[in-house]
């Protein structure tokens, strides 16, 4: 086997292995959302399917882990269904539309860096690693964060046209309502991801973590652009209190409410790999990445930091889910175009003075009189 | 990079794309064909070690102008309408200006065979590098780019701006 077969053999298991960690995440995730929920609005949630029994003397047993197989169960429920392609739709697109909403959410993992260089990995996919000094699973690309914004920008279609070839008045409403969303927000989601470029000064995702670990997490140099960046995400997701395109009792649950079967789970799964990719990605342009304690001594730490912080990141949108009422279509709309972008406009320019400033030496003064109190 | 083996799959998704986006009849296949193209394109940049060039394509064509696209298709209810292409003067007239396209881009195709873009400069994709770029070397078509994309929003709001009591009455 030449080197090209080498290459392409290692990409295909490290990446295999990433992808199936992400969809196995996937369907925890609705567990894990389901499960909140519940406890949130003191409810049990799914505790049937799968359980730990430990028996008790004298009293029922006790049931650990209660649901644990739940996403399996559902998971066979909807591939027994009948995969229905309805007369009046257009066969072609419909048939299409779940598979451009799932394909872009798994691109983006593409960029993600995962870990600092592993010497034991390193020695074990050399041809594929070899020249880089982190683990992803595209280490190459060094324009990952328009890599992202590509791919955000293509996400919307997959809805759209699922909502167009339906072909049904509640679809359609459906996918209007999300691009019209989807529009509105990808612009300050992408003046705030120019903020980590600019003080980064790279468009390279481990760069931009490398520079955290250097000076500090971002989200602590700018609490705004990161608040903004998790807003605009999640308008982006179309998650509570953006979800007006499913709004189940406007359009009992829109683009979708053609589909049956593994045809609806494909949206479904492309809904919460989104989620997954989006909090990545928030934790590595804010959250500072991989980095974490101890990480210089054991680098496998990384990918257990990133999955930690994805799971705050997660925790944080079902909370948002449960507390918080849907937003009408016009305060959406104020909000996205009067509220966020002039922020995120006000921000890139001020961070750009500021930098422009430290380069000439402005700030040297006062970061020496602060250095000389320690 | 890549080889003519990837040339070829690429070439023949393309050019298949855009055929397809003239000979369908319903616009959103069009539309769905264009944006294809429009992805093929993007590979073809990143084959010709120009990232940046393949991210912005992506974003800007395929992405941002394609959706708007597809909105107003699908807003005005546009599917397979006959157009101007079925009268026989549009179909001169668009044969015409296909043939003169079709030769120009044959004659600057030869004539300048050979010409090497500046791939390093595309290929380069610190921020700052890009940045002195658009600013400093071709800052005055990026500022007359804006002008235009300025105008054509000053354009839209005028025309769909509330009409005053006033206006209403003179135009009554």
């Amino acid at each position: 086997m030449g080197i090209a077969g080498q290459i392409a053999l290692q990409t295909l298991a490290v990446a295999g292995i990433i992808v199936f960690v992400v969809i196995t995440g996937f369907a925890y995730s609705t567990l894990l959302e389901r499960k909140l929920l519940a406890r949130m609005q003191v409810r049990v949630g799914p505790n049937r399917a799968g359980y730990i029994p430990i028996p008790r003397r004298g009293q029922s047993e006790r049931r650990l882990l209660g649901g644990v197989m739940q996403p399996l169960a559902d998971a066979v429920k909807l591939f027994m269904k009948e995969d229905l392609t309805p007369t009046h739709v257009d066969p072609v697109v419909y048939n299409l539309a779940p598979m451009l909403t799932v394909a872009p959410a798994v691109f983006s993992l593409a960029v993600i860096p995962w870990a600092p260089r592993i010497p034991w990995l390193w020695e074990l996919v050399p041809d594929y690693l070899g020249r880089y000094e982190y683990l992803a699973i595209a280490p190459g690309l060094n324009i990952a964060l328009l890599f992202i914004l590509a791919i955000t920008s293509i996400e919307v279609y997959g809805v759209v046209l699922a909502g167009w070839a339906s072909n049904s008045k509640y679809a359609i409403l459906g996918g209007i309502r999300s691009t019209a969303q989807m529009i509105s927000y990808e612009l300050s989601l992408g003046l705030t991801l120019l903020i980590p470029v600019m003080i980064a000064g790279s468009l390279n995702l481990n760069d931009i973590v490398q520079a955290q670990i250097d000076s500090a997490w971002f989200i602590l140099l700018q609490p705004i652009a990161g608040i903004l960046f998790f807003i605009g995400a999640l308008a982006e997701l179309q998650r509570a209190p953006f979800d007006l395109l499913e709004a189940e009792q406007e359009l009992s649950s829109g683009y979708n409410v053609e589909y049956a079967g593994m045809r609806f789970a494909m949206f479904m799964m492309a809904e919460y790999m989104k989620m997954i990719i989006f909090s990545a990605i928030w934790a590595t342009l804010f959250l500072g990445g991989y980095h974490g304690p101890f990480l210089d001594a054991a680098p496998m730490l990384g990918p257990l930091y990133l999955i930690i912080k994805i799971l705050f990141s997660l925790f944080i949108m079902i909370w948002i889910r449960a507390s918080w009422p849907r937003m009408r279509y016009d305060q959406l709309m104020d909000l996205g175009w009067k509220t966020l972008l002039p922020i995120a406009v006000l921000n890139v320019i001020v961070t750009g003075i500021f930098i422009v400033l430290a380069e000439e030496g402005v700030f040297d003064g006062i970061l020496n009189t602060i250095n000389g109190l320690f | 990079m890549g080889g003519p083996v990837l040339f070829l799959i690429l070439a023949t998704i393309s050019v298949f794309a855009a055929v397809s986006m003239l000979t369908s009849k319903n616009a959103v296949h069009s539309a769905l064909f264009l944006i294809l193209n429009f992805a093929a394109i993007a590979v073809f940049y990143l084959i010709l070690n120009a990232p940046f060039l393949a991210a912005v394509q992506i974003t800007v064509y395929a992405g941002a102008i394609m959706v708007l696209f597809l909105f107003v298709i699908m807003l005005l209810g546009a599917e397979e309408s006959a157009g101007v292409l079925s009268t026989r003067t549009g179909q001169l007239t668009a044969g015409i200006i296909g043939a003169v396209l079709v030769v120009g881009s044959f004659i600057v195709a030869v004539t300048q065979m050979g010409g090497t873009a500046p791939a390093s400069v595309v290929a380069d994709t610190r921020p700052r590098t890009l940045a002195v770029i658009l600013f400093e070397e071709f800052v005055f078509p990026f500022e007359v780019t804006g002008v235009l994309l300025l105008v054509a929003v000053v354009g839209l709001y005028v025309m769909s701006r509330k009409l005053t009591n006033k206006e209403r009455m003179e135009d009554a």
